[in-house]
């Protein structure tokens, strides 16, 4: 299990060098660059240009920003945002619950109705319910995810008034009861198309627990048809889910960058394109490093969760 | 046996069934699985029922467990269990049944127990499910239960999960879940038929002693005539979804009344403890000459530590002569199928030297080795996973052939001829694995090595999958073939008496070394090792020794 650990880490560093690495070279070779939207402004001479150039250190060659700026990030200074100055992790920090707590809820909606939807799928093959699980999943799958947001918002919000339209909360009304109001929608939009990913996996997964033989000496030994697909096949089934859960986490946080823009929720998929449209390199390069290593540790979480969760691979 | 009064059983009688016909969903080979059988299991004893592949041995035991799927019914007859007739029982009656009156153990004891679960909860489990007894009491009968089946360590052995025990220990957890609730009735589905010869006898044994001892009535559905030799009280014959014969396991076995069952026990490998006649062959030297050959497993990384090794193939040295076969038998885990992947270069070795026709080809390259390898060819055990399923027959037995070198027309017209040598038809060229039975499908495996016109053909296990009466087919054309050609052999097995029907020479090995080695007189009548004594006397039914006592000078 130490070394199991040991290696993932090891991997991890260097799989976060390499992203940090192709971001940077890609954020760099885009046209333009932070100071492109001072080009216009006539009252910006040549010589406040350079020296606001010299301030940033924009001057200096690529790699050499690239190192500081990594050499940097790993003391824990991720930079401070060209647009007010302010440390770069205290932006995202700002942000980084709303998308946090988006993100969380579908999650948790994607994996509760999907593996329902799943195991009933399963156990009712081909009956009525599996057809429209299957249609349904289909639907979802095809259909983007901001086209539900603005269907959405147009049903639930502006015909119906059931739900606000935006943001995360009214200001001047912090409540509990208040967030929940405003997070039903963009968490359920966000979680439809991961719905229809999960059930697909899960009833697969299913179908397949449901074949092995220890299905069949559950079911010799008089169990009710209820633990045996509970306990026997259920839990057998969930365990290639939980890696799954992993892997899914880059689309649900690209999702939640979509639907954060349709919803106006303040969390870090706004932050990302704003960030994108002033060139903010800094805050553009701490989200994706933010993101690179959330990804990475949700995955790390799912092996070990395996590890735990799985005997064969605990003690083995 | 057509018996159409419905008798309410009498006392004796465990179960009873009569006249019972379960059909098959439209589209399949046959709309029944069974018709109109009938027999007896008569208290305190062991019926067997014997059949191939397809007999209806297996829906027959589901149907008594009422664990038919739903798409295959019953449609008449009465299943009476304990004098209560079964069918059309609502399902909860049903599963209260199962695993207090009647219980089962299956076949592959390795899928046959939920990896997630410790031993210990999966046989709470069965009690608990019947509302039987405490937490605390149920524990004490599991730990009581896993004594009873012999297995070592009861206390440490309730807290284990399934991957770390044996194949013969997980049968016997099986076994002691199925005996937790004292069922009236055992039924066992093949229990030792994916197990090793040794663990076979242990198993086999466990059962009539655990039947004896509880007066418990055990139906035992087996393909083997020698496991029905060693426990059966009476047999049960099925063919096709037919009871064919039944009667006691001494007529049965000594005076079989219907050709089927004679087809059946002779189609059964005999040990014959004879030696082969060798072929006569102009060159004396050794074909394959091995050397001190050495394989070790690495498994977990060096890197941090925790490493395991595993010698599998141990200072092996062994030669074969042109025209002769070379049988390798062990047990699982004996280190005979890494041995046949090293000959035929599909591992490398370690250490050690094959010299093929004089040359060693232990250290070529794979470049080196590729002109050499269709003189070396190997026929595989699974003949469904091992013929490309999205590949005609005529594709799967030439393309080898014209990637190295013939022309398409001269490999499709051998190939042709090869199909009707081997007992299909030139039909055959233009189909699909799918359209074979698994013998058929064996022949075509059979084909494609011979394709190459190889000097020495390695066959893995290439019966095991099969029926017996099928099994004897594919041995008696290895054997033709091998008297046509001259092809050497290296047939690689774990049925003893298997290997003793078509190889000159024996070598047994155990944990990667060759034990012993010997032509099969010696090997059967004359054994050397003790390892090999032991293997010899776990063989099921007959002892060389015993029923054929001149056989020792042939």
């Amino acid at each position: 299990m130490r070394g199991f650990l040991l290696n993932r880490l090891s991997q991890s560093l260097i799989l976060l060098l390499i992203v940090s690495l192709i971001g940077f070279l890609v954020l760099n070779l885009l046209p333009g660059g932070p100071l492109a939207q001072f080009g216009l402004d006539p009252s910006m001479t040549q010589d406040d240009l350079d020296r606001l150039k010299e301030q940033l250190g924009l001057n200096r060659p690529l790699w050499m920003q690239y190192l500081d700026w990594a050499w940097r990030l790993l003391q824990g200074d991720w930079g401070h945002s060209f647009r007010d100055g302010a440390p770069v992790l205290a932006v995202i920090g700002r942000h980084v619950f709303a998308t946090l707590l988006l993100m969380g809820t579908s999650t948790a909606i994607a994996i509760a109705i999907g593996t329902w939807i799943g195991i009933r799928g399963a156990t009712h093959r081909y009956s009525l319910f599996d057809h429209l699980a299957t249609i349904g999943a289909m639907v979802a799958l095809s259909i983007p995810t901001f086209w539900f947001g603005l269907v959405g918002i147009y049903i639930f919000s502006l015909r119906l008034g059931w739900v606000p339209a935006g943001n995360m909360y009214t200001i001047g009304d912090g409540s509990v009861l208040n967030y929940l109001h405003h997070l039903i929608l963009p968490s359920i939009v966000l979680s439809l198309v991961h719905v229809a990913i999960w059930s697909r996996y899960m009833r697969t997964a299913t179908l397949d627990a449901i074949s092995q033989d220890f299905v069949k000496t559950a079911r010799a030994k008089g169990l009710s048809e209820r633990r045996v697909i509970m306990k026997h096949v259920v839990g057998n089934a969930l365990l290639p889910m939980i890696t799954l859960a992993g892997v899914q986490l880059p689309s649900i946080l690209t999702g939640a960058l979509v639907t954060e823009t349709v919803f106006t929720w303040p969390g870090m998929g706004r932050l990302f394109l704003d960030s994108l449209g002033y060139s903010d390199y800094p805050v553009v390069m701490g989200l994706l490093m933010f993101s690179a290593i959330l990804v990475i540790l949700g995955n790390l979480i799912a092996d070990i969760v395996v590890a735990i969760v799985d005997p064969r691979i605990r003690l083995g | 046996m057509i018996a159409s009064i419905q008798a309410v059983a009498p006392h004796d009688v465990a179960l009873s069934i009569r006249d019972l016909t379960v059909n098959l969903p439209q589209g399949m080979e046959r709309t029944y699985a069974v018709e109109n059988i009938s027999f007896d299991l008569k208290r305190g004893q062991i019926l067997c029922i014997i059949g191939e592949s397809g007999s209806g041995k297996s829906v027959t035991a589901n149907a008594i467990m009422g664990l038919l799927p739903k798409v295959i019914r019953v449609s008449s007859g009465a299943i009476q269990l304990d004098g209560m007739n079964i069918i059309g029982l609502s399902p909860d009656k049903l599963r209260s049944l199962r695993g207090r009156v009647v219980s089962m153990i299956f076949q592959d004891p390795l899928s046959a127990l939920n990896p997630l679960m410790t031993v210990g909860a999966q046989i709470d489990e069965v009690m608990a499910a019947h509302g039987v007894g405490t937490p605390k009491s149920r524990r004490g009968r599991a730990v009581e239960l896993l004594t009873e089946v012999g297995l070592p360590d009861p206390e440490l052995m309730y807290h284990q999960y399934p991957f770390r025990l044996s194949g013969g220990q997980r049968q016997r957890v099986m076994i002691a879940m199925a005996l937790a609730l004292e069922p009236t009735i055992l039924i066992a589905d093949e229990p030792t038929t994916a197990l090793d010869v040794t663990t076979q006898a242990q198993i086999l044994e466990l059962i009539r002693d655990i039947q004896r001892r509880k007066g418990m009535s055990v139906m035992f559905i087996t393909h083997d005539f020698g496991v029905v030799a060693e426990i059966a009280d009476s047999v049960v014959v099925m063919e096709k979804g037919h009871i064919v014969e039944q009667g006691s396991a001494q007529q049965v076995l000594k005076s079989p009344g219907h050709p089927y069952t004679r087809r059946l026990i002779a189609a059964v490998p005999r040990l014959t403890g004879e030696d082969r006649v060798p072929l006569e062959t102009a060159n004396k030297a050794p074909i394959l000459k091995v050397e001190g050959l050495v394989k070790t497993y690495r498994s977990g990384s060096s890197l941090f530590g925790s490493q395991r090794v595993v010698p599998a193939v141990n200072e092996v040295s062994f030669d074969l002569a042109p025209g002769r076969t070379l049988g390798v038998v062990g047990e699982s885990g004996s280190g005979k199928s890494s041995l046949g992947r090293l000959l035929i270069k599909l591992l490398d070795s370690d250490g050690g030297g094959i010299l093929f026709e004089g040359r060693d080809i232990a250290k070529l390259s794979e470049a080196e080795f590729r002109p050499l390898r269709p003189r070396v060819q190997m026929i595989f055990q699974d003949p469904f996973a091992s013929l490309n399923p999205r590949s005609t027959i005529g594709h799967i037995l030439t393309v080898g052939p014209v990637a190295h070198g013939m022309p398409y027309a001269q490999a499709r017209d051998e190939a042709k001829a090869l199909l009707a040598h081997v007992g299909l038809d030139a039909g055959a060229f233009g189909r699909f694995p799918h359209e074979f039975s698994g013998g058929q499908r064996q022949r075509i495996g059979i084909a494609r090595a011979l394709m190459f016109k190889p000097k020495l053909l390695i066959a893995d296990e290439a019966v095991s999958a099969l029926d017996v009466s099928i099994q004897a087919q594919i041995l008696q054309l290895l054997d033709q073939i091998q008297g046509e050609t001259g092809v050497s052999m290296i047939f690689i097995t774990h049925d003893l008496r298997v290997a003793s029907q078509i190889c000159d020479e024996i070598a047994v090995m155990q944990k990667g070394r060759i034990v012993e080695r010997g032509p099969p007189s010696q090997i059967f009548l004359d054994p050397q090792s003790a390892y090999t004594r032991e293997l010899v006397a776990a063989i099921p039914g007959e002892q060389p020794g015993s029923t054929r006592p001149v056989a020792a000078n042939g």
